[in-house]
């Protein structure tokens, strides 16, 4: 298991570092000098190439490639073209923000969807299990940004229980603030998890070590987590851990919709200012996290199931 | 005469007492008659041999004896008696009680009957969950049956997944597992048909072993006669979802009566004297269970049919003692042809 962990990490860790060199090398191709953006049509010759070579925009693209990943090293994400702030402080002032957004909305849906997926299999064909399915299906198909404006309107400007703005003071003012984004980023997930529990448990429980087990009188509900779901929520580990990339996404407009601090809201900030230093490295930390998520998933599945720590 | 359920009790009396049990299955075609009137008896540590061709209801007799029939099965007649209780009509909770305790179980297929994602030793401490035992002396007993079915090293297997055990070492685990519950009753479907040749002679000689040793009785479903033969005291022949001739094995293999016995030790390839370049087979198929025949169920492919067989369903008839078979030429009071 720890070779496997590993092996695994080191992949990652190769991963993000090929995500990377592509990020730059995107930048690249878009058209457009960066210095010019930042200095403005007014610029001068010599002060576009001053800040070219301040940004080591002269130097070849292995280079500044090599340059970057030196930089990444030192915890170096480069410096705020405004305010010149370290990048990396900026990044990870509000990362903290997102991850618990994301964290709690991965919580709240994965352990609804996977109780909702297992309820189902085990009671196919009752009402709780007809109207999951249609929940389900129906919450699936709504994009988090419309449920999030739905939650504000009926949640906070028609019901006023929850407050809308903002991500709150202290620990009890942050839970109140983290209601109404976690609910909308986390919905439609559980609808996802639940689905995907009830198809795979239904098929692990056609399985003859189940019936194996029913066989020796294993009571129903051991048979339930460890012949059963144990299998069966394997696919959904690996949805979650990949739906991790679209979650982050979801809170770039739910942050906005919320006006919370976090990675979303400061991207959304940063493109409109043209601020190329922070979307780098904001980008850059997000990636590394969707790559760390898959990790995490990889090894939850090696955890539950054996035969998987020996394929990399 | 006909033989009925009692006639054939040995002196001990039966362990498992089957009385003109029918299962029906219902399916989107229609209700498949899977066993119709079937009546057995299993004696207290004797190994029964259960055989026929496949679709002959031999697996879902077993299963019924185990409670772990399909959820579209269902029992329309009959009793499974087994001391004072008819296991016919238990619930879920009846059921569960038995299982792993009276009643044990060894599967077709060892590749897919442990469970994957959790180690010998897990599995093996798991059905001891009635016993009082510390989880030490629960382990302690998992190695010690996992001598007794001659895994090399056992003590080292209980850290090992099944994924990587071969086909044979997770059979004799599961044959392990099934005598560590010490049931009376072991029921074996096919146990040696997903091994090769080889294997197959290692089990059964290891399950004959162990019979002996610990003294339970063995329902063994097999189609292959020759380690039906090696096996089994007693042996009940199926056809088409009835029991057509039961007896002791020497009976069945030396003086068969019912012609599809007959015609199932002819096509037995051990049996065949001289090559062949084709194997000996029954022509014909099963007829169609979701309207079993009126007379008898083998006449359609049947060399020695004659014309009460199109109409009466025959009963069975008593050659010898403890010897029937569902055939009309046993009729004492029918003139052979």
């Amino acid at each position: 298991m720890l070779r496997y962990a590993l092996q695994r990490f080191a992949l990652s860790v190769v991963i993000v570092m090929v995500a990377i060199a592509i990020l730059i090398v995107m930048l690249h191709v878009v058209p457009g000098d960066p210095a010019v953006m930042i200095l403005g049509p007014r610029a001068t010759p010599e002060l576009i190439a001053q800040t070219r070579q301040s940004m080591g925009l002269d130097q070849p693209l292995p280079i500044q490639i090599l340059t970057f990943f030196g930089n990444i090293l030192h915890g170096d994400l480069g410096r705020d073209v405004f305010t010149n702030r370290s990048v990396a402080q900026i990044v990870f002032e509000q990362l903290p923000y997102t991850l618990v957004l994301i964290s709690v909305a991965i919580l709240w849906s994965a352990a609804l969807g996977i109780a909702l997926g297992c309820y189902s299999a085990l009671r196919r064909n009752t009402w709780l299990d007809t109207l999951s399915g249609i929940l389900s299906v129906g919450t699936i198909s709504i994009p988090s940004f419309v449920m999030a404006l739905y939650a504000v309107l009926v949640f906070a400007v028609w019901l006023g229980w929850l407050p809308s703005i903002g991500a709150g003071e202290g620990l009890g003012g942050s839970i109140i603030h983290l209601i109404l984004p976690a609910f909308a980023i986390g919905i439609s997930w559980v609808g996802y998890v639940a689905r995907m529990v009830r198809a795979s448990m239904l098929e692990v429980m056609s399985y003859a070590h189940v019936r194996m087990a029913r066989a020796f009188g294993l009571r129903e509900r051991l048979i339930t987590t460890s012949h059963i779901l144990r299998i069966a929520v394997q696919p959904a580990v690996t949805l979650i851990g990949t739906g991790v990339a679209h979650l982050f996404s979801a809170a770039v407009f739910v942050e906005v919709i919320f006006a919370r601090p976090g990675i979303g809201a400061l991207i959304v900030q940063s493109v409109n200012e043209r601020n190329y230093p922070i979307v780098l490295g904001a980008v850059l930390v997000t990636t590394a996290i969707i790559v760390l998520a898959t990790l995490i998933s990889d090894l939850v599945i090696a955890w539950l199931d054996p035969r998987q720590r020996e394929e990399l | 005469m006909a033989l009925t359920g009692n006639t054939t009790a040995a002196d001990a009396g039966p362990l498992v007492a089957i009385d003109s049990l029918s299962v029906d299955f219902d399916t989107a075609g229609g209700t498949v008659h899977a066993l119709r009137d079937v009546s057995l008896e299993v004696q207290k540590g004797r190994v029964l041999g259960l055989v026929g061709e496949s679709g002959c209801g031999k697996s879902t007799l077993a299963y019924s004896l185990i409670g772990l029939l399909a959820d579209n099965a269902r029992v329309v007649n009959g009793a499974i008696r087994m001391g004072d209780r008819d296991l016919a009509g238990l619930n879920a909770a009846g059921w569960r009680d038995l299982r792993g305790r009276r009643i044990a179980m060894i599967f077709q297929d060892p590749m897919t009957a442990l469970n994957p994602v959790l180690n010998i030793g897990r599995q093996m401490i798991d059905i001891q969950y009635r016993e009082s035992l510390s989880k030490a002396e629960k382990r302690a007993r998992a190695i010690e049956f996992l001598g007794q079915v001659q895994i090399p090293d056992p003590a080292a297997r209980l850290d090992v997944y099944p994924h990587q055990l071969s086909g044979g070492m997770r059979q004799r685990v599961c044959i392990a597992m099934a005598l560590l519950t010490r049931p009376d009753l072991l029921i074996a479907d096919e146990p040696t048909t997903a091994l090769d040749a080889t294997l197959e002679m290692q089990i059964v000689d290891l399950l004959r072993e162990l019979q002996q040793r610990f003294g339970c009785a063995v329902l063994f479903v097999s189609h292959h006669l020759g380690t039906v033969a090696e096996l089994c005291d007693d042996v009940a022949v199926m056809y088409a979802g009835e029991m057509v001739e039961k007896g002791s094995a020497r009976q069945i293999f030396h003086h068969p009566q019912h012609p599809y016995t007959q015609a199932l030790l002819a096509c037995d390839p051990a049996r065949i004297g001289i090559a062949t370049r084709q194997l000996p087979t029954i022509p014909g198929s099963l007829p169609d269970l979701r309207r079993p025949p009126v007379g008898c169920a083998f006449r359609a492919r049947c060399p020695q049919a004659w014309g009460r067989c199109a109409s009466d369903h025959p009963p069975l008839y008593v050659a010898q003692t403890h010897h029937g078979a569902r055939c009309h030429l046993l009729n004492p009071e029918e003139g052979k042809t």
